[in-house]
């Protein structure tokens, strides 16, 4: 009698044992889970974004016109992206990441350097564009990266991201309108303004290399 | 056309912007008058080769790894501070199954025993972690980041509306709990709107109010398990903020208003609830 209600007993025991590793290896799974479904998110944010950080380092470079605070900027943009991710369903990650840079970057300007934000053009250095630089002249010297790098950087910071925006990542209006948060009928008026103060910069720094 | 039109149209003609009927017309008025023509020309190829010469700066070796490594610390952090919380319900549930398998067989004493005292010790485990004073710091740093994100992106509320009767359906409608949600515009508080966030693995309503010129979100989300907390007011970072707790719901007020107004904001916004 006394040996089946041990045997009874010893099976009993044996499936408390099992349950309580029940509950402890599903602890386990769930962490293990949560682990993969976080590698996961990592995995598949990198697919999408990781291919645009040329484009978001150099919008990040020419709004900050500084190597160190671009790759903060970067940085930071990528890691406020991530926390978001989840609620991005859209499908231009690129535009998307870029707003976030744009952002961030201007953050960092407001904090550090207010002066940046506002238009500074000096009427001594930018003389009205020069008529005598024929338009052959400014073609050669437009060529001239440092040149032109020079006269960009002097532009004020919406007018270099308008030119960034449209020139470099070739993105549509729409686009750009949603990036640098401006009405679309803006964007238009405001990159012509950009180009043609550009214009006016490359022409008056080649007739004072003249 | 004029030529005046047809100048200020150039740039969208030039990106193909232009809406097929606007196009059709400025390259009427370009064949018909040689000194637009002209300029276009001259703007065409000129902005052409800027737009060539423009160094673009590709990311530095290196930056990628950074990237990554910074997107994997977060992960490591995120996981370390979860994990527990998360796990704690999924015993909780599993834990009357239980009993009720061993309240059938009396005599195993012994077993229920174990299982009490392994979850007493899961249960301090996750206490003392829900406690650590990182995991607040951390959480406040999640709260700031999203209050200046509200303010920044131009995403203050999904809901704007100065009316708790519109902003308080779109939100129960939007979660799985009914914020409180009250107008405290007659106390100079007023209601700005509601907007959904997600803080700390779930999703939660933010409350806007405005004080004068700036603005208080006010991050609100079900209890979970043990409510007994006191008031805490904190300044990080330059904003302040204020968690209190009642039986329903964990509140965090989160502005750039001094610690007075913020108090006295909480007071209003409670006897209001109180009221009701």
């Amino acid at each position: 009698m006394a040996l089946p209600l041990k045997a009874e007993h010893a099976s009993q025991t044996e499936d408390f044992g099992s349950d309580r590793k029940i509950v402890k290896f599903v602890l386990v799974k769930k962490r293990e889970e949560q682990d993969d479904s976080r590698q996961g998110d990592v995995a598949s944010f990198e697919e999408a974004l990781l291919p645009h950080l040329d484009a978001a380092h150099n919008l990040a470079r020419w709004l900050l016109r500084n190597e160190q605070d671009a790759q903060d900027v970067v940085q930071e943009a990528y890691l406020r992206a991530f926390r978001s991710f989840r609620g991005f369903h859209g499908t231009n990650g690129r535009a998307w990441l870029l707003t976030i840079v744009r952002n961030t970057s201007y953050t960092l300007l407001k904090k550090n350097r207010a002066a940046d934000l506002t238009t500074t053009f000096d009427e001594e250095i930018h003389a009205p564009t020069d008529e005598s630089v024929n338009p052959a002249t400014i073609l050669e010297h437009s060529e001239d990266a440092e040149l032109v790098r020079q006269a960009m950087d002097e532009l004020p910071a919406d007018f270099r991201e308008i030119l960034v925006l449209r020139h470099q990542e070739c993105l549509s209006y729409k686009e750009i309108a949603d990036i640098a948060q401006i009405p679309p009928g803006t964007v238009m008026s405001r990159l012509a303004r950009a180009r043609a103060r550009l214009k006016e910069y490359v022409t008056a720094r080649i007739s004072k290399e003249k | 056309m004029n030529c005046e039109e047809a100048r200020e149209l150039m740039d969208g003609y030039l990106d193909s912007e232009l809406d097929p009927i606007t196009n059709q017309a400025l390259e009427g008025h370009l064949r018909d008058c040689p000194a637009c023509e002209q300029a276009y020309e001259t703007h065409r190829s000129l902005i052409r080769v800027i737009g060539n010469a423009t160094p673009y700066y590709e990311a530095p070796a290196g930056l990628r790894e950074r990237v990554r490594s910074s997107l994997r610390e977060e992960i490591a952090e995120q996981s370390t501070r979860k994990v527990a919380p998360d796990a704690e319900p999924l015993f909780s549930r599993r834990r009357p199954e239980s009993r009720t398998v061993l309240l059938g067989t009396p005599w195993n004493w012994l077993g229920l025993a174990a299982a009490i005292i392994f979850a007493a010790i899961i249960a301090v485990n996750f206490l003392s972690r829900g406690h650590r004073p990182e995991a607040d710091q951390f959480l406040a740093t999640q709260l700031i980041a999203s209050h200046v994100r509200s303010l920044m992106a131009n995403h203050l509320a999904d809901v704007p509306s100065s009316d708790q009767h519109t902003v308080k359906p779109w939100l129960d409608a939007k979660l799985d709990f009914a914020p409180p949600v009250v107008d405290l515009s007659n106390e100079g508080f007023p209601l700005v709107g509601g907007r959904l966030d997600y803080l700390d693995n779930h999703p939660v309503a933010a409350l806007v109010y405005q004080r004068r010129k700036h603005f208080i979100n006010l991050f609100v989300w079900p209890v979970a398990g043990d409510a007994a907390k006191a008031t805490t007011s904190m300044a990080h970072q330059g904003y302040q903020m204020l968690h209190w707790v009642d039986p329903d719901f964990n509140y965090w007020a989160v502005s750039d208003v001094n610690e007075k107004d913020l108090q006295e904001f909480k007071q209003l916004f409670e006897k209001q609830i109180a009221s009701r």
